[in-house]
């Protein structure tokens, strides 16, 4: 059984007459990576906010199979708690809200749905610096409220660093690239490449190929106007590096 | 004659006046000559202005009246309700090592209190007392920074003062301990009190105040309270009010300050019941280079009703002051929020900033916020905000991609939102106290 079905999905905005999504089909194994790339405005984030169970979505018909159960009827919580993990595009910041307790809260509940002891205090610290020093994250950091005034790359390094924390089945990474300098993203691609496991699936979403130089992806899909149009292995990112988006969409054209 | 009731059959301001010539000279005496010449034109002053209606522009959104005109009584003469510690103990803050003072319905109880050893000169005690032994200071202070010309309230409370608190910081010294002023109400009748405080921090002192205030009755009270701070020049006073009187209790708080250069101070109050609680909080800052901090948050629930009223007045240059207040509004509970800033012609270089932001959690609280800046001076900085809003779908969505439930999310963003005023908290003990009280208050939200 695929850790990830999804079947002729089509998503539209709450409440406006906009589609987003026309159609995606997508199966992910457990163990597999896969990349979407596709130019901005193509739906890549949508399908992203939708596994994760953003509500100004609504689903307009086709399913999503998560472990072979439907996730769309699952609260976003109980994602989580089932092993779904979304590395923001635009991780918000808490100011107030210590990484500390809010990774204790988090690791807590997902440890508790998976039948497992809540970790107290002191274990739950030094978990937390061990995953710490694993991801090459500043300790400080996990000393502050989460995200408040920590820069760019700081914001890209503490989501994958909360994927380490919560262990997921499934980690779908939202434009995690976007905006860092090489050597976060370096740490950003080593943190996943640390985290890459046979009882894993990741599901990458990304404008450039650039992160799948360190990344190295077993499929990758194009998406074009809210359908996956392509699929290839890793030689495909190479292609739309080289020759951009536009041959994608004249074949996609084509052969509508 | 130990108490006197009102009299319901005349106008509210008839019954105080009255009850002032009944008293006046027996009940009311004269322990301390300042304090007593004030009471006379106290009371013709408060017959002047009358009890403030919603057309004063001070007080539009708070309706102080319709809460004066009740049967209270007004207890005149000392009258011990029999309580011990065990009973006290509930309101104790844990791990504040404190010189403590436990005041009963206004009046300083001496068997409760527990005052310990004080550096040499420090003064802690009742007002009534001090007017006695240190009648200089009295004289110096009281009366001086309260002032009752425009104020009705406090025109009230200065005509009918018997007691309260009182401390004196002798200059230069620091007073490492925290002074810890708990005050209850304990009593049977509906009472009306008029507590009167005086703290005095001359040049170079140093002290931290906590005043904690809780009721052991389910009767009405209203509490009418003046509070009068002196910051001598280079001092630094810390002054922290815990409102927790219950829901049959009303107050007027009235908190005035005067700074002198390069002094600090500092006013952090946390407001988690009462029925209607207005504080008018007042700092002068008569001197250059003073900080002035203003601290407030209020956790409105039920039909509270609470009236932040601050005025900060800069009569000096090169100041700066800030001022914080949050709110966050369950249920059918109202928050009103009026904050001036004053900046005297001359006073130059002054550096002003006031915040005021809300969290309405349902569609019958409310909040009337209010900034008002009046500036004569051309090279200054004021800024001033405020921010109504429910709590952030963005950040609740992130929590609850964690795993968080969204009851737990929202309450986490609650304690969040509250945290900032609470770290203001320069006292660990009290920090952690007033942090637990917001923390098992928001745990009953959402359920």
């Amino acid at each position: 059984m695929a850790l990830l079905e999804i079947k002729n999905l089509h998503v539209g905005v709450e409440d406006e007459d906009i589609k987003i999504l026309n159609g995606v089909d997508l199966t992910l194994d457990t163990g597999d990576l896969h990349a979407i790339m596709g130019p901005n405005g193509s739906g890549k984030s949508t399908l992203a906010a939708v596994l994760a169970g953003r509500e100004e979505y609504e689903v307009l018909d086709g399913e999503i199979l998560y472990d072979g159960e439907d996730l769309l009827e699952l609260e976003p919580e109980e994602r989580a708690e089932a092993g779904v993990f979304l590395a923001f595009q635009y991780p918000v910041e808490l100011p107030g809200v210590s990484m500390t307790n809010f990774l204790k809260e988090a690791v807590n509940s997902v440890r508790e749905a998976r039948g497992q002891d809540e970790l107290g205090s002191a274990d739950f610290l030094q978990y937390m610096r061990e995953r710490a020093d694993m991801m090459g994250l500043n300790a400080d950091l996990t000393k502050r409220s989460v995200n408040e005034g920590f820069s760019g790359g700081e914001k890209k390094r503490n989501e994958i660093f909360q994927l380490a924390m919560l262990e997921p089945k499934l980690a779908i990474l939202d434009e995690t690239d976007s905006g860092l300098d090489i050597d976060a993203l370096k740490n950003v691609a080593d943190g996943v490449n640390k985290l890459r496991s046979e009882d894993r699936g990741f599901l990458i979403i990304t404008h450039y190929q650039r992160i799948l130089d360190y990344i190295v992806p077993d499929h990758v899909h194009v998406m074009l106007d809210g359908k996956i149009v392509r699929t290839g292995d890793k030689d495909l990112a190479l292609e739309l590096e080289e020759h951009g988006y536009d041959w994608v969409r004249e074949e996609a054209a084509a052969a509508a | 004659m130990s108490t006197t009731a009102l009299d319901t059959s005349v106008r509210p301001e008839d019954r105080f006046i009255s009850a002032f010539e009944v008293n006046h000279g027996e009940a009311l005496n004269g322990t301390n000559a300042s304090i007593s010449k004030q009471r006379t034109d106290a009371i013709e002053r408060f017959a002047e202005l009358g009890i403030p209606t919603n057309n004063l522009e001070a007080w539009k959104y708070t309706d102080i009246s319709s809460v004066i005109d009740r049967p209270y009584t007004l207890p005149l003469a000392p009258e011990r309700p029999s309580l011990d510690t065990d009973d006290i103990a509930p309101f104790l803050i844990d791990d504040l090592d404190a010189h403590r003072v436990v005041l009963i319905n206004g009046r300083v109880d001496e068997v409760l209190s527990d005052i310990g050893d004080l550096p040499d000169g420090v003064v802690v005690s009742s007002l009534a007392q001090a007017g006695s032994t240190h009648p200089d200071v009295v004289e110096e202070h009281y009366g001086k920074y309260a002032d009752f010309e425009d104020e009705a309230l406090t025109a009230l409370n200065t005509a009918f003062v018997q007691d309260g608190a009182f401390v004196y910081v002798p200059s230069g010294t620091v007073v490492e301990k925290p002074i810890f002023f708990l005050h209850l109400t304990a009593t049977e009748q509906d009472l009306l009190l008029q507590p009167r405080h005086l703290f005095v921090a001359e040049d170079g002192a140093i002290a931290r105040i906590v005043e904690a205030q809780h009721s052991l009755s389910d009767a009405q009270t209203f509490t009418n309270t003046v509070s009068e701070s002196f910051v001598g020049e280079k001092a630094n006073l810390e002054h922290y009010l815990i409102q927790d009187q219950g829901p049959s209790a009303s107050q007027v708080h009235t908190r005035a300050a005067q700074q002198k250069d390069d002094s600090v101070y500092t006013t952090i109050s946390a407001t988690f019941t009462g029925e209607v609680v207005r504080n008018n909080v007042t700092i002068e800052a008569d001197g250059s280079f003073c900080e002035s901090n203003f601290y407030g948050l209020v956790v409105g629930k039920d039909d509270m009703h609470v009236d932040n009223h601050t005025f900060m007045g800069h009569v000096q240059p090169d100041c700066s002051s800030n001022e914080l207040y949050k709110h966050v509004l369950n249920d059918e509970s109202t928050g009103v929020f009026n904050g001036k800033v004053f900046v005297s012609r001359g006073s130059q270089r002054i550096d002003a900033y006031q915040q005021n932001d809300t969290l309405v959690l349902t569609k019958d609280a409310e909040i009337y916020t209010k900034p008002e800046l009046e500036i004569y001076a051309d090279d200054v900085v004021c800024s001033h905000g405020a921010t109504t809003g429910q709590i952030d779908e963005e950040s609740l969505f992130y929590l609850r991609s964690r795993g968080l439930s969204k009851r737990r999310a929202r309450i986490l963003m609650l304690q969040a939102f509250a945290q900032e005023v609470i770290d203001e908290i320069q006292l660990d003990s009290l920090e952690e106290h007033v942090a637990e009280r917001v923390r098992t208050r928001f745990s009953s939200y959402f359920a």
